[in-house]
């Protein structure tokens, strides 16, 4: 298929950005949608010109780096996946698409695509972490039986990939999906238990300090996200921050 | 220079206690005076990173990614094993250590397995005392699965995102020492040198991805830990940025590189499907516990099945060819992985694949979903269940198990795996081969350390599925933090080290020259077309199957290719400024040197063992004829290269390897 792709350029923080248009031909509906972005830097790369900087890893949808705003929706229209799982099949001969970066002031652009997530690393070190030392000299792995029933939930929350896709979906640039399941993770099992008030204080402090916007219960994030983190997650969040309080 | 292992006297089980109780230790005081550099933050990293700030050393982690969350170990997806025996099926530390030895067909050092197999257990123990949530059952006890090459279930597993839920563990232990300030972090940062101060690592020069900056750090010693070399296929399940450069780096200035033609073709992988293509995708080994692969027994369906004709649920059983099952009786879908991937060849070559590439095989999880569904039924009293309500409730388990995998196939492929099979076939996944180390994981730089996939110590010539994250995490919690401190004992007079020195320019100035070439080269072709070139001689004469002519072709047309790129490569953009064209060029590079080295070691093994198979050595007859044929004689030992200028010319040092604890062995799947 043919395509026409209008892409956000902006050479560095620096510098204002603006939007560009591409052309993309002999595109096929088996490629990826980064494969498809690899085409066009192909072609730019030969014509001379500067390629379109994105950041993407793994592209298996595990690794959280790719972070494409396509069609206004974060990670494009596929549901459950990240951009590097999105393949051209979702698309039609002749469309125009449309590529942003992730935007939330506290995410500034880098390059082109690539934003700065600095700040979920700095919510995690605020408290995302149980204070245990890496010895290997703790108590046998089953010596505290957790119910299965916990244990999934907490492997349901602890699936987010740290993408930022709930940010830049969210109208007030929430990051409320990403801290609620780290906090959920540690709050369901006991070993999280014990510094459970700490953390969810610290890391709400942190979230705050790092300039994303408070929780309206619009759900885009839980739709958005390509892992399906439960918005269950904001509302266990929010429990535990009630809790510590008193 | 001879090659010493430094593996401690004694007993195999008591080694590695009496050595840990014998070895110099550093007094918590002095280590706040010592600085150490991790190079990668993957499992091996992230844990050493994290251990070593614990104890007291300051550490500086570098990572290319936007955060050491991103490292590729997140990747792994089956589980990791550790001789816990909880299921009471007979399995022990040694048992653990002889499946290792057995699967790596022989070529790993005795004492390094020993100890992986014998702390495997704590691995357990320290994660779930870090909050990762592994799988447990309705009782509240933690549940395991099986995988290739063994005949116990010691697999521990968070859904089919094991690495994953590992990797965040370790990063949350880092970030508590981030927050410490015990790490500095350095995110999009890329290692570009080690510095070598008086015949010791004493830092690096990294760039700073982001701005272009050349940096220069110190430190006492030098960690690299930035995984493996799979990507010198071009295609692999690899990450787009996994690459040799920290470890061909240290090679060049000294470090020996161990066995690069032990490489690890996994076979259950998503097949490719165009020219296009910029990655494989894994799909783990723990499906084979479940999935029955095969193709079609006759000739004419498999034809049928490419021209759209038939479907493969059309076949009948009789009509099926499961030919691991078939080959392989004992061991059945769960041989290990080389012998998979080999058995998959041999039926594509014969004209069995089933894709359009006829590269494909099927995996096939329909009498699974058959059997889970009746035994649903069972447990929920259902009396005559109907067909269509075994495979629902059948699936429902699958999904419970896999769901997660099965729906990257489906998003990928566009078909739906629970009605018919998935279509696989191998591809390059991980490097058993690396930088040598001895005991101490040390390099034959003193001071300069490698752990994880980039060193080459315990797998040998094949690596069993869930022994990966395994020796990542024993390699980094457990291993290096006692090691090091061994040979930081003697620097605590030490002090800063300076980065003033002529070391550290003529190291920085080598960066910088190297990066203005590529910026004024102007060449007429891009980096992927040479990736994508050398990619094409690797897969084609030293994949999965290796020969002479084929290894000799190689070597000489990665030379020109390397030649070729040094003339005509284009990087667009400039130095200073984020430039992934620029990062490629360099990591290309450094894989058109490797590549060769690689064909090089091939070579030179004239015998077939694990994931190396040479067409020429075969057994020729009895029951096992057709297999490869490992020759203990002339082979038993480690490969190591020390590099003098061009690949070609490196020079061959012998480890040889002992073993007194396990008898040498036909290995057997039958």
């Amino acid at each position: 298929m043919n395509l026409t792709l209008k892409i956000w350029r902006q050479k560095d923080s620096n510098v204002r950005g603006q939007m560009v248009e591409y052309k993309v031909t002999d595109i096929s509906e088996h490629m990826s949608f980064l494969e498809m972005m690899d085409v066009l830097n192909e072609q730019l790369v030969n014509a001379g010109d500067e390629p379109v900087a994105f950041d993407h890893d793994c592209r298996e949808g595990i690794c959280g780096m790719c972070s494409m705003y396509i069609n206004g929706e974060a990670h494009g229209p596929d549901r459950g996946v990240t951009t590097c799982q999105l393949h051209m099949r979702m698309f039609n001969d002749g469309d125009t698409i449309t590529i942003e970066p992730f935007r939330a002031a506290a995410f500034p652009v880098i390059k082109d695509l690539v934003v700065d997530r600095t700040a979920f690393e700095r919510i995690q070190q605020a408290g995302g972490y149980i204070s245990v030392n890496t010895s290997g000299n703790t108590q046998d792995a089953n010596a505290i039986p957790i119910s299965k029933h916990a244990a999934d939930e907490a492997m349901d929350a602890a699936t987010c990939i740290g993408c930022g896709a709930c940010v830049a979906t969210c109208k007030n640039s929430s990051a409320m999906l990403f801290v609620g399941a780290k906090v959920s993770q540690y709050a369901l099992l006991p070993q999280g238990q014990i510094e459970a008030a700490d953390r969810v204080r610290n890391m709400v402090a942190q979230m705050d300090l790092e300039g994303f916007g408070n929780c309206t219960n619009t759900g885009a994030c839980e739709i958005e996200c390509p892992k399906g983190i439960s918005l269950d997650n904001i509302a266990r969040m929010n429990r535990e921050l009630m809790k510590a309080s008193f | 220079m001879a090659l010493d292992s430094k593996v401690p006297k004694g007993p195999i089980k008591d080694k590695w206690t009496d050595y840990k109780n014998k070895i110099n230790l550093v007094n918590p005081a002095n280590k706040r005076h010592i600085d150490v550099i991790v190079v990668g933050t993957g499992l091996a990293g992230g844990s050493a990173a994290a251990t070593l700030a614990e104890l007291g050393y300051n550490v500086k982690a570098f990572a290319y990614q936007d955060s050491p969350r991103r490292a590729h170990s997140i990747a792994a997806q089956g589980g990791i094993n550790a001789a816990k025996n909880y299921q009471g099926d007979g399995d022990s530390t040694y048992r653990l250590f002889y499946d290792t030895v057995k699967g790596g067909d022989y070529r790993s050092r005795e004492a390094n397995v020993y100890r992986l197999a014998e702390v495997s257990a704590n691995i357990i123990d320290q994660c779930v005392a870090q909050g990762v949530p592994f799988a447990r059952d309705y009782g509240g006890l933690l549940d395991n699965r099986s995988f290739g090459g063994v005949l116990v279930s010691r697999t521990f597993y968070a859904k089919g995102q094991t690495g994953q839920q590992l990797l965040l563990g370790a990063y949350s232990a880092m970030n508590r020492q981030i927050a410490r300030g015990k790490i500095e972090m350095f995110n999009r940062h890329e290692m570009l040198d080690v510095v070598i101060v008086d015949g010791k690592a004493r830092g690096i020069i990294a760039r700073n991805l982001i701005t272009g900056e050349i940096e220069r750090h110190s430190a006492h010693a030098v960690v690299i830990a930035s995984g493996g070399y799979g990507n010198v296929y071009f295609l692999s399940t690899n990450a787009m940025g996994s690459n040799a450069t920290a470890a061909w780096k240290i090679h060049k200035k000294g470090a020996f590189f161990a066995n690069p033609c032990y490489t690890q073709i996994h076979p259950t992988c998503i097949p490719r499907s165009g020219d296009y293509q910029s990655k494989l995708t894994l799909m783990s080994e723990s499906l084979r516990n479940d999935g029955r692969i095969w193709v079609p027994k006759n000739i004419e369906d498999v034809k049928a099945i490419r021209e759209g004709r038939k479907k493969p649920t059309d076949l009948s059983e009789d009509e099926r060819d499961y030919y691991l099952e078939r080959r392989y009786p004992a061991f059945g879908n769960l041989v290990p992985r080389d012998v998979a991937s080999r058995a998959a060849k041999e039926r594509c070559d014969a004209g069995y694949g089933v894709n359009a590439t006829g590269e494909a095989v099927y995996l096939d999880f329909a009498s699974a979903i058959e059997r889970y569904g009746k035994e649903q039924a069972k447990i929920h009293n259902i009396q005559n269940p109907s067909k269509e309500k075994i495979t629902q409730l059948g699936e429902k388990i699958v999904e419970a198990k896999y769901g997660n995998l099965f729906q990257m196939y489906e998003k990928i492929v566009d078909e739906n795996p629970y009605k018919t099979p998935m279509m696989i076939y191998p591809a390059t996944h991980y490097t058993m081969g690396g930088v040598w180390v001895d005991y101490n994981l040390m390099t034959t730089i003193p001071g300069c350390y490698c752990i994880g996939e980039a060193n080459f110590s315990d797998h040998g010539a094949n690596r069993l599925g869930a022994s990966a994250l395994m020796q990542g995490l024993a390699d980094g919690y457990f291993v290096l933090p006692y090691t090091i401190g061994d040979y930081l004992a003697d620097d605590i007079r030490t002090g800063k080290i300076p980065t003033d020195s002529k070391e550290f320019d003529e190291a920085e100035k080598a960066v910088k020259d190297r990066i203005e070439f590529f910026i004024n080269n102007k060449g007429s072709k891009s980096v992927d077309y040479f990736h994508k070139r050398l990619g094409k001689v690797m897969w084609d004469k030293v994949g999965m199957a290796r020969n002479e002519k084929g290894l000799k072709e190689a070597m000489t047309e990665i030379k020109q290719i390397r030649e070729e790129f040094w003339k005509e490569v284009k990087v667009p953009g400039s130095a200073n400024e984020m430039n992934p064209e620029l990062e490629k060029a360099g990591r290309v590079a450094d894989f058109l040197e490797l590549g060769e080295l690689f064909a090089k070691d091939a070579l030179m093994r004239e015998e077939s063992c694990g994931g190396h198979f040479r067409e020429e050595s075969v057994e020729e007859s009895g029951e096992q004829k057709g297999e490869a044929k490992r020759n203990d004689k002339e082979f038993a030992f480690v490969a190591a290269w020390e590099y003098k200028g061009e690949p070609a010319d490196a020079v061959l040092h012998k480890e040889e390897l002992e073993f007194k604890d396990i008898e040498l062995k036909q290995r057997s799947y039958k």
